[in-house]
This record gives structure tokens, C-alpha cells and sequence, in this order.
């Protein structure tokens, strides 16, 4: 198989000063793949998807997106660094949901979810509209399209943000700490949710949590992130199975004790 | 001590020079609320102009109003820039209270949560578009209050443009005074007339204040 994975980080490190958060990753995920990250707090994993969506940057290495440099573009045979036009075009392939949501406070939930594609996919507004109500009615939310943010709960806040990311008609889905902000009663039914668009869309997903039974259940590989490297990698079965690391063995026992 | 037939003989000028007062107000505030936004926008969007800005700010804000109308006014022709006493009065107006608005603007940026941003980063949103759809507003409404005592304060500064003789309120004033030896009719009209319009703004910019809270739920 010589299909051009959907993303790969070639040794990329991230540093802040003296603290090198990520070192060296080297990682590859395949079209449609979902996998989830795990690890201890500082481990580097959130930092993954955040020099993904371009909201960090990198200090050595290259990611790629379907086979082109995301934060670097060809010129004369080498790699330089990107341009903002060329970094939008390849990140327009990439959606994020975040820990806290993001919603914009002062939009419905509709104009939260037409926002982008009118200004940035040229979208009309009816057909933005039909699009942004097919997905609040996926995520369940068709009732609440008129509500702003602050009228919905956490847990129908993270579903319209989800909504306002798949709009983007994105091809790669990262999911940062999605329900840790949530109350426990409410995190079901944004898990509900993102099996729901696995099954239903050809995404590809990268997601960082900690609700190993979720990693467990849903993915189709884990990393166990350790001091800015992977730890341990493999499907899901393997590395909550029969974890051949120690230190994935001691975070796993730690986060089942927690409960 | 007060005489209402020279009360009502004065009236029709001093209104007719109320209407200047208030067209400087609202010019000079016009061009303090855009030029101070521009100025923090200006901040934000290239970093590197953050500290001549903020040079520039503090040396207007450091340095009296009328010192810098008299040199628009009187130093600026020496340069070959000739404006007329109006102009250079509300220009000056206009850019002192734009170093004290693009400092509100700031504050007012700097209270944007970062995840506003990272969110319009995410769906690859344009950074004018960021501004324009995502920032702005929601940076105006708390920063109305603030404005509006800038207004305000931009009000009762005006009558300084009689120092370059633009006839504005005070300036009539003045002439009726030095015309006919009464002060206190004129003297009083004039600041009953700063009184009422400072109050009646006030009042505005608070229901302006209601109605944007009521808009936006929180």
C-alpha cells in the first residue's frame, strides 16, 4: 500500500525555551484512521494537535497533510517556510473541538455554525443555513438553533461546536480534551455524538482524552504519550490489554484506580 | 441681576454657535472612536508597531489639549500645512481623545478570551474576517461605558477652540460678554447648555449600554 498517509509528523519537536514539550515525533495516520491520544498531564499530547490546527508553532521537523507540508511549501526542491496562504489551503482539510468550546458568545447557534462557510467557503446563506441545520439535527440540536451559548448547557454547547467544525466540511477531526470540561452527567452525549460522525462520515479523527473506555472502545490505535515522546502505540486491545511498557502499565493502573 | 429680554436677544446666536460646538463634538469624537480602534487594531495585527504606538499614545496623553491645538493651529502653517481654525481645532480634538479610545480598545481586546481567536484560527477563518465577525463585537459592548465618558469628556473640552477663535458656544459667549459688559446671562446659558447635553448623553449612552447587554444574553 502506497496510499500517502492522511498525516505525518516527521520529527517534529516543539520547545518553550529550556522545555522541550515534544521531541522528535515522528507519527503517521492513515485516511479514515481514528486514534486517540493518551498520557499524563505535560506529556506533550495536546501540543499534538495544536501545532496540527497551526495554532502552534514548530520548532524542528515537518507535518504533512495528504502528502503536502503543512507549515512548509516546496520552492526550488527545498522546504521553506509556509506562507499564511498557502497554510490556509492545507489547514481547510483540518476541523478542531476544543476542551472549553470556543463558541462564538455573541452568535446563535446557527450563525455560529455559517459563520465560516459563508466568509471562507463563499457559501450562500441559504445554503449554509441548510447545511448548519442538517448538522445541528445530527448532533441533536435542531430545537436550539436560535439559542446562544450561554443559553445552552456545556454539553449542547461541545455538540454545536462539533456542528460549527464539521460545516467546514473538514477531512481530518481533532477532538482536545473534548468532555473534561463537562459535568459527568453530560459527557455521554458528546460521546455519543463523535461515535455518531465516525461512523456516519469519512473523517479522519485524532483526539486526545481521558476517557479511556471511549480510547478503548472507539479507536483504532492509542499512543501513550510520555515526556514528549510516544511511549507505546497499538490497537486499542493490545495497549490496554497487555501493555508491554512500565510506564504505560503505571499510567494506566493510576487512571483506573481514579475510576 | 438677570435679564430675561437680553436672555432671549442672546438665544438665537448662542444656538446657532451651540450647533458648531456640537458638530465638533461629534467630528472630533467620529475621529477619536475610529482612529483609536484603528490604532489598537494596527497594535495587534503587526506586532511590531506596539511600541511606537504606544509612544505615540503616551505622548499625546501627556501633553494638554490646548497645547496641541495651538500647534496644529499656529506651528503646523510654518510646514506648509494651512488649516482653518475649525479643522485644526477638531483634528486636535479628535486625535487627543483617539490616544485615550485606542487605550480602551486595548483593554477592551486584551479581554477577548484566546480561544476566540484559536476558534476563528480552527475554521480557518481570515484575520479580517476574525475582526470584523468575531472580535469587534464583542469587544464594543463593555467598552460603551468607557467611550461614552469619553464623549463626554470631549464635550466639555470644546469650548478650549475659542483659544483659536473657532466661534463655537464659548467663544460667542465671550464676544456677547465683552459687547455689552454682561457675563452672566451668556455665562450661564452656556454652561446650562453643557449641563443638560452632558446629562441627555449620559442618559443615551446608558440605554445604548441596556440595549446591547439585552441583546447578548450571558
Amino acid at each position: 500500500m502506497t496510499e500517502k498517509p492522511m498525516v505525518r509528523f516527521e520529527n517534529v519537536s516543539k520547545r518553550y525555551g529550556a522545555l522541550t514539550v515534544l521531541d522528535g515525533l515522528n507519527l503517521d495516520i492513515g485516511r479514515g484512521e481514528k486514534v486517540s491520544i493518551i498520557g499524563p498531564s505535560g506529556s506533550g499530547k495536546t501540543t499534538v494537535l495544536r501545532m496540527l490546527m497551526t495554532l502552534e508553532t514548530i520548532n524542528d521537523g515537518v507535518i504533512w497533510v495528504e502528502g503536502e507540508p503543512l507549515t512548509h511549501m516546496e520552492k526550488d526542491g527545498k522546504l521553506v517556510p509556509a506562507n499564511l496562504a498557502h497554510i490556509r489551503r492545507v489547514r481547510a482539510k483540518i476541523g478542531m473541538v476544543f476542551q472549553s468550546f470556543n463558541l462564538f458568545p455573541h452568535m446563535s447557534a446557527m450563525a455560529n455554525c455559517i459563520e465560516a462557510p459563508m466568509t471562507v467557503l463563499g457559501m450562500k446563506r441559504a445554503d449554509a443555513e441548510a447545511r448548519a441545520a442538517e448538522l445541528l439535527d445530527m448532533v441533536g440540536l435542531s430545537q436550539k438553533k436560535d439559542h446562544y451559548p450561554a443559553q445552552l448547557s456545556g454539553g449542547q454547547q461541545q455538540r454545536v461546536a462539533i456542528a460549527r467544525a464539521l460545516a467546514m466540511r473538514p477531512k481530518i477531526m481533532l477532538f482536545d480534551e473534548v468532555t473534561s470540561a463537562l459535568d459527568p452527567e453530560l459527557v455521554g452525549e458528546v460521546l455519543q455524538v463523535i461515535r455518531q460522525i465516525g461512523r456516519e462520515h469519512d473523517l479522519t479523527m485524532l483526539m486526545v482524552t481521558h476517557q479511556m473506555g471511549f480510547a478503548k472502545e472507539f479507536s483504532d490505535r492509542v499512543c501513550f504519550f510520555y515526556q514528549g515522546k510516544i511511549c507505546e502505540q497499538g490497537p486499542p486491545g493490545e495497549l490496554f490489554g497487555a501493555p508491554k511498557n512500565e510506564r504505560t502499565r503505571q499510567f494506566l493502573r493510576a487512571v483506573l484506580e481514579a475510576g | 441681576m438677570w435679564d430675561w429680554s437680553f436672555t432671549f436677544e442672546i438665544l438665537p446666536t448662542l444656538a446657532s454657535a451651540a450647533i458648531i460646538t456640537v458638530e465638533a463634538t461629534l467630528i472630533g469624537f467620529v475621529i477619536a472612536a475610529l482612529l483609536g480602534l484603528m490604532l489598537a487594531l494596527v497594535r495587534i495585527a503587526i506586532p511590531w508597531t506596539a511600541w511606537p504606538i504606544s509612544v505615540l499614545v503616551e505622548l499625546v496623553r501627556s501633553t494638554p489639549l490646548l497645547i496641541q491645538i495651538f500647534f496644529l493651529y499656529f506651528v503646523f502653517p510654518k510646514f506648509g500645512v494651512v488649516l482653518d481654525a475649525f479643522t485644526a481645532g477638531v483634528i486636535a480634538i479628535g486625535l487627543h481623545y483617539a490616544a485615550y479610545c485606542s487605550e480602551v480598545y486595548r483593554a477592551g481586546f486584551d479581554n477577548i478570551p484566546r480561544g476566540q481567536w484559536e476558534a476563528s484560527i480552527a475554521l480557518n477563518l481570515p484575520q479580517w474576517a476574525t475582526f470584523r465577525d468575531i472580535i469587534i463585537p464583542q469587544v464594543i459592548p463593555p467598552i460603551v461605558p468607557a467611550l461614552g465618558n469619553y464623549l463626554v469628556a470631549l464635550f466639555k473640552e470644546t469650548p478650549l477652540l475659542s483659544a483659536i477663535a473657532v466661534l463655537e458656544l464659548m467663544q460667542t459667549a465671550k464676544i456677547i460678554g465683552s459687547d455689552t459688559f454682561r457675563y452672566t446671562e451668556p455665562m450661564t446659558l452656556v454652561g446650562l447648555f453643557f449641563l443638560v447635553m452632558s446629562l441627555v448623553s449620559a442618559a443615551i449612552i446608558r440605554a445604548l449600554e441596556r440595549l446591547l447587554n439585552r441583546r447578548i444574553p450571558r
